[in-house]
């Protein structure tokens, strides 16, 4: 009788254990590596001007009233080629667009513009890839919301998609409250 | 199938991650002070590389991990203590940079299983040595 009750117990912990892993499988990959600066001003940095055409960025143009979206991008980036329409999409809804080139020149950069459009109105340079340690970015493309303030509301990691415009919009616009 | 074809790139993404920037200059550089050095290298060994997830930053050629070896190796020379570097990356990026072990509210089982399954392992032995007398 001991016996039968031991193996019960058994098959018990191991049922719970095939259910642990069914619940875990169900659940949707997440390989991304997530900023832990939401809801953080955004550190101080200044950076100079990727292109001549367009003044550098800083952390003070961040914090200036309004609400901006922050692209992380390279011009050696592929999928930051891809995204560049919903960027000239958000742009043209009104998203003010402030950006930072991680490691690039300016020939490369100013061909990439030529190419894809450029909907920036500051493009700052850093050659270290130091602002992503500051503000928890892992990789480009990258797209933070940042409020009026200098706050860091929302990372969107990846590329745009033309579904992802109405969220950021709506992001942008809840930074502006 | 052109969107089809874009997210396979974005998902290919690390394979394109090539810049033709110079490396930064602790990328592939020793400090001078070995002392300091075998410092940092403690501490790189134990960070996660943010492009390619199951390296180190000391093991990957990534851009970025060479970037952060950079940043690690001046603020080591600059007197700053390895622990305190990492809690500022932690700040960042959550426990998930550090390969370092914690204890904290989500990973406690891990470290108490082991020790509730030796201690009724314990249990059952103990018991049978007493029926057996």
């Amino acid at each position: 009788m001991k016996g039968v009750r031991w193996s019960l117990w058994i098959l018990v912990a191991f049922v719970a254990l095939l259910g642990l892993f069914a619940l875990q499988l169900s659940r949707p990959k997440h390989d991304q590596v997530d900023s832990a600066m939401i809801g953080q001003p955004v550190p101080p940095f200044a950076l100079a001007a990727a292109v001549p055409e367009l003044p550098g960025l800083s952390t003070a143009d961040l914090a200036d009233g309004q609400p901006h979206l922050l692209n992380v991008f390279a011009s050696w980036c592929i999928p930051c080629a891809a995204e560049a329409p919903q960027l000239a999409e958000l742009k043209r809804q009104g998203a003010p667009i402030v950006a930072v080139a991680i490691r690039d020149r300016t020939e490369d950069l100013e061909s990439f513009f030529q190419r894809y459009g450029n909907p920036f109105s500051r493009v700052g340079k850093d050659d270290t890839s130091r602002i992503q340690f500051l503000i928890g970015s892992s990789g480009v493309p990258e797209t933070f919301v940042i409020d009026g303030k200098g706050v860091i509301r929302h990372q969107h990691i990846g590329v745009i998609g033309p579904e992802d415009i109405p969220d950021l919009m709506a992001r942008l616009k809840a930074a502006g409250r | 199938m052109k969107w089809l074809a874009l997210l396979m790139l974005a998902l290919a993404a690390p394979a394109f991650a090539n810049d033709s920037l110079p490396p930064a200059p602790y990328a592939y550089r020793q400090l001078d002070d070995p002392k300091l050095e075998a410092k940092a290298e403690a501490l790189m060994e134990t960070l996660r590389c943010l492009t390619c997830q199951s390296q180190s930053i000391a093991d990957s050629d990534a851009s970025m991990a060479g970037d952060m070896r950079d940043e690690i190796r001046r603020r080591i020379a600059a007197g700053e203590k390895p622990e305190h570097i990492r809690k500022w990356l932690i700040a960042r990026y959550g426990d998930y940079i550090s390969y370092e072990p914690r204890v904290t509210s989500v990973t406690w089982p891990l470290f108490a299983i082991p020790l509730g399954l030796l201690l009724l392992g314990l249990v059952i032995v103990l018991r049978r040595f007493a029926r057996r007398r």
